[in-house]
């Protein structure tokens, strides 16, 4: 089943909605403006009455998976469940009807929210300060590395390299060059963990931070984080918590207590606001009170009970964003850890870190397994060990998604052949795991007696697997003047 | 064809009087995947060898290119810019990528084909 | 404990199944000394108990009637159609990931395909991303373009572009390159000139003069927009800016204390391969199916990784939805009268205000649309006795520009219905 789209749906005879008219004695901007100021050609929108439009919101929906309906196995996503609470809280008037430029004795409870959810954050990860402003887990590492780099210079000291491991994001390496920075790859030895001798050899005075994440991406704890921050600690640098991976141990361990000096947070994932389809998230960042002054501006300060927006704050960054950061999406966190307490955060990790290694272990004999557990709250297996029958990650995925499963994450890290990555979250019940494993082994077991119809799944999907290479080629076309179809919008032909 | 040489980065060079062609290796098409897009630079640019003289993309990987030689632009492929599948298809003929007027002779660490083969295959 | 799945006794199973005694030997890998025992956090709280405490704070706070909010600046109180959020709030869209496999994802990318369509529209530029973080961001990112495109550094900012979106554009271009200089004079070092169309105050600039002059010198015209004003002002499109960009806020987003919302950015064809953030484009399967696809990936940070230029990866695919669902639902129809409801009220207001004693149009020979600065006698206990009788009068932009001390910016929408702007008027002169 597919959707026509709203363009293709659109009645020429449709009536526009009922709207207020003026009600005042004034012009009409075509009585004032002149003609070159003016819209020469009308926008051409789709022309729908609203029964049309929301039946083909709703049949469009029903095209998706989603969290609501499926397991998303996703690593490093961490989709957990979305409490429908957080969504009532941030759609409370007394949140949703605020302007930004209130006076700040009129947002008193915005600024207490947001105040207090900053030092929630700090004793989750044990830092001194956060900043609420980034928009997303990118957006917050490049923040932090703009402070970072704010920091070494405000003490003359020019540092020109950021380290990052081969297992990284890749928003790691892309904020690392963005702010600046040449960006140095350091190796993961082989059991998957950052290899201290090669640390140890791209260490210099050139470096300004380490970014790494913990558990890294391949779902194992860095043993050796204290030496590592020890390391990096001794030559000057700075060390930098990506939080990918923060769901593995909340209230079993914090990056500040591991030597982290400026972590970011991804409340998408750890603190359950919903994922929207690719945003809107929020990536705020936590720092040690070194980094502290250097903070985005304005942060939330509190005295005598009254929380102000402080703007005066000479070694800032800068904004990073307009306004305050998602504050929709930081009622919704907020309301989750409330909700929660330390005990409920707590046992939330530890129950993620169990269902990954549960499923691990169902996994063991079907999947290859590069490294030895236990893992954190997510883990990789490869489909390498399905080579001789021709069958990839790739295919696996998509058998998966015809058995009523979102994807693991595939091909990441790059540093594991036929990647997939599982992160099975805290919300997911032990009979949903035994039912991926199963569908797992069932595939395993199609690789191995009818490869090609493996090869031809999704079958029972609205649509099966799409030439992306068609598309890519056809886009070429267009911007090189070969093809007049845009590819990338709807067009209204030519007459 | 036994006067096509090739750099570590899997370009490889062909040459004709004082004029080289450039391409990219079998080995490194088959590794991209389809390809979708070159960015090529203009007839007329300087490039020494090692440079990056563009960047290729395939659906699912971007890779620099560089440059086996030193010399100037004299002609790039027009047909790659609507048919970018003739570098997969035959990256050694229609799929060739630059025409380069030489300065000096051919850097002396390309190798032969015997030899990339090795090499590419330990590499990988 | 709220949200969470298994029982003790499925814990002790599950356990067990792994070949361990407990959960500590799952830990063994954190060293000792890092282990904590409790967070520093209060006990959870019930749905009941929780909703209570978020509903304190909520209460904590002052929330003008959007029919007496007259304060503008960059977010707006409209008319938002019920239908918005009956869509967004479809579990189906809100807890989708990343549509990354897009034969389980039709709905989200279908979706965007379209908001991609509209907003080409909108603005009549070739093509536009998928969503970008807010309006700062966008002008930001639109400049970074403009730097790799032209090999140039120095960004234009024009006139009295958005405060907050110059300050992110310059917290942005250290450690990208780029120079962010004031005026309106490009030269053959100019990457691109950044413009607001209407400005921060409300006026009309001259975008297409800016935009030849931008173009007289090799530089790029970036054009920043109000949505809803491209229903009666020419797009960026018609007077040939490169770049287009916006924040969506207006186009069926809650105020929300400014976030979250959306960004925008279209461009030429000349630059497609230059925008950030991703793209959706339509593609078939085997059978000769229509379906959409993230494309052109390649360009993208988890592909160039330190060669990207743009880092973005999470963008604001819901409020792009929303976006879309409220562009649709309005069709060009309902987004003109809109508009125009708009100008002929903020025009009324402005006759009126400007006829009270003391009070002067702070640019008197400047057009504008539905927001227009004013010179208010005693700004400050003003707006405090407006607040007193529920309304949320003019902002004061002298806050950002020295020169205009005493100005503030009014705004009238459709949802400023002539009886509000009347209660404005009776509270002025009370």
């Amino acid at each position: 089943m597919t959707e026509p789209l709203s363009f293709e749906l659109s009645r020429a005879g449709a009536e526009p909605p009922r709207l207020p008219a003026a009600g005042v004695h004034a012009p009409r901007p075509a009585d004032v403006l002149s003609k070159d100021v003016l819209r020469a050609h009308p926008a051409d929108l789709p022309r729908l009455s609203e029964p049309e439009i929301m039946r083909h919101y709703s049949r469009m929906a029903s095209l998706n998976y989603s969290i609501s309906e499926q397991f998303y196995p996703l690593g490093s996503c961490t989709m957990k469940y979305n409490p429908v609470a957080n969504e009532a809280a941030a759609a409370l008037p007394g949140f949703a009807g605020l302007h930004p430029y209130q006076d700040e004795d009129t947002v008193q409870g915005a600024l207490e929210l947001m105040h207090s959810l900053e030092r929630a954050l700090c004793a989750v990860v044990g830092v001194d300060r956060v900043t609420l402003q980034p928009a997303a887990g990118a957006h917050g590492e490049w923040t932090a590395l703009r402070m970072i780099q704010a920091y070494h210079r405000s003490r003359g000291d020019k540092r020109t390299e950021v380290l990052v491991p081969d297992s990284a994001h890749g928003t790691n390496p892309a904020s690392a060059a963005l702010s600046g920075f040449q960006v140095v790859e350091v190796r993961s030895g082989p059991d998957g963990r950052i290899s201290l001798a090669d640390l140890e050899s791209k260490l210099s005075p050139r470096v300004a931070a380490l970014m790494l994440t913990n558990p890294n991406t391949l779902g194992l704890f860095e043993r050796e984080i204290l030496d590592v921050a020890e390391m990096v600690h001794a030559t000057g640098a700075m060390l930098y918590y990506d939080g990918a991976n923060l769901n593995a141990f909340m209230g079993v361990c914090r990056p500040g207590d591991m030597g982290f000096d400026a972590v970011h947070m991804n409340l998408h994932k750890t603190f359950t606001t919903p994922h929207g389809g690719g945003g809107p998230g929020a990536g705020p960042v936590g720092v040690k009170a070194e980094l502290a002054p250097f903070l985005p501006h304005p942060t939330i300060e509190r005295s005598n009970g009254h929380f102000t927006l402080d703007f005066k704050r000479p070694q800032s960054i800068g904004r990073v964003r307009s306004f305050y950061g998602n504050f929709g999406m930081l009622v919704r966190a907020y309301t989750y850890i409330l909700a929660m307490g330390g005990d409920g955060l707590t046992q939330a990790s530890l129950d993620a870190v169990l269902s990954a290694n549960y499923l691990r272990k169902q996994v063991e004999g079907v999947l290859d397994l590069p490294h030895e557990g236990p893992c954190m709250h997510e883990f990789v297996a490869s489909a390498h060990n399905l080579a001789p029958q021709g069958v990839k990650a790739l295919d696996v995925a998509k058998g998966l998604l015809e058995r009523d499963f979102y994807a693991p994450t595939v091909y990441f890290p790059l540093v594991v052949p036929e990647a997939i990555m599982v992160e099975p979250t805290e919300t997911e019940s032990k009979a949903t795991l035994d039912a991926f494993a199963g569908a797992l082994k069932d595939i395993v077991q199609q690789a191995r007696t009818d490869a090609a119809a493996l090869h031809a799944e999704p079958r029972s999907l609205p649509v099966g697997r799409l030439d992306e290479v068609g598309t890519a080629r056809q886009i070429t076309a267009y911007l090189t003047g070969q093809s007049e179809d845009p590819v990338l919008r709807w067009k209204r032909p030519a007459k | 064809m036994a006067d096509r040489r090739y750099s570590k980065t899997h370009e490889w060079v062909t040459v004709d009087g004082k004029t080289a062609t450039v391409g990219i290796s079998d080995f490194a098409q088959a590794q991209l995947g389809d390809v979708v897009f070159l960015d090529l630079p203009k007839p007329g640019r300087k490039l020494s060898h090692g440079e990056t003289f563009g960047v290729i993309e395939s659906v699912k990987a971007a890779s620099d290119l560089y440059s086996p030689v030193n010399g100037t632009v004299a002609a790039v492929n027009e047909n790659l810019t609507a048919h970018p599948e003739l570098v997969n298809s035959d990256p050694y003929g229609e799929g060739w990528i630059l025409k380069v007027d030489l300065s000096g002779g051919v850097p002396a660490d390309l190798m032969d084909e015997a030899a990339y083969k090795q090499a590419a295959e330990a590499g990988h | 404990m709220p949200y969470l799945v298994h029982s003790p006794q499925e814990r002790e199973e599950m356990l067990a199944a792994i070949g361990v005694e407990s959960m500590d030997q799952l830990l063994v890998d954190i060293p000792s000394s890092l282990r904590i025992h409790d967070l520093k956090l209060p006990r959870g709280l019930s749905e009941f108990e929780t909703m209570a405490a978020v509903r304190d704070l909520a209460a904590a706070n002052r929330v003008f009637a959007d029919r007496l909010t007259f304060r503008g600046g960059g977010v707006y109180k409209r008319f938002i159609p019920t239908a918005v959020a009956a869509v967004t709030g479809k579990p189906e869209f809100y807890t989708a990931y990343t549509p990354y496999q897009p034969e389980a994802s039709q709905g989200t990318l279908q979706a965007i395909y379209e908001f991609q369509s509209l907003i080409a529209e909108l603005t009549a530029m070739d093509v536009a991303n998928a969503s970008l973080y807010d309006g700062a961001t966008a002008v930001a990112e639109a400049a970074m373009m403009a730097r790799v495109h032209t090999g140039r550094d120095e960004i234009l900012v024009a006139g009295y572009v958005h405060p907050e979106y110059v300050e992110v554009l310059r917290t942005f271009s250290e450690g990208r390159g780029m120079k962010v200089k004031k005026g309106d004079q490009p030269t053959n070092k100019t990457a691109a000139v950044v413009f607001q169309q209407p400005d921060f105050l409300g006026l009309l600039v001259d975008a297409k003069g800016l935009t030849e002059r931008a173009h007289s010198v090799g530089a790029l015209a970036i054009a920043s927009v109000d949505p809803i004003s491209l229903a009666i002002l020419a797009p960026p499109g018609e007077y040939g800016a490169d770049i287009a960009v916006g924040e969506g806020q207006q186009l069926g987003l809650a105020a929300s204390y400014g976030g979250p919302h959306v960004g925008f950015i279209a461009c030429t064809k000349d630059l497609v391969r230059r925008l950030p953030g991703r793209l959706i484009g339509s593609s078939h399967d085997a059978q000769g199916r229509r379906g959409f696809v993230l494309t052109l990936t390649a360009r993208e940070q988890h592909i160039r990784r330190e060669k990207a230029t743009s880092n973005i990866c999470t963008n604001h695919s819901l409020c792009a939805l929303a976006a879309a669902v409220y562009m649709t639902y309005m069709g060009e129809a309902g987004m003109r009268q809109v508009a125009e409801v708009s100008f002929q009220r903020a025009h009324a207001l402005a006759e009126r205000l400007a006829a009270l004693p003391g009070w002067e149009m702070a640019f008197p020979e400047r057009q504008f649309l539905n927001e227009f600065p004013i010179i208010a006698p005693k700004a400050k206990p003003l707006l405090r006795k407006l607040a007193k009788k529920g309304i949320l009068g003019g902002l004061e932009v002298g806050r950002w520009f020295r020169e205009l001390k005493g100005v503030l910016t009014f705004t009238c929408t459709e949802v400023n219905d002539p009886a509000a702007i009347d209660a404005l008027l009776e509270a002025l002169s009370a």
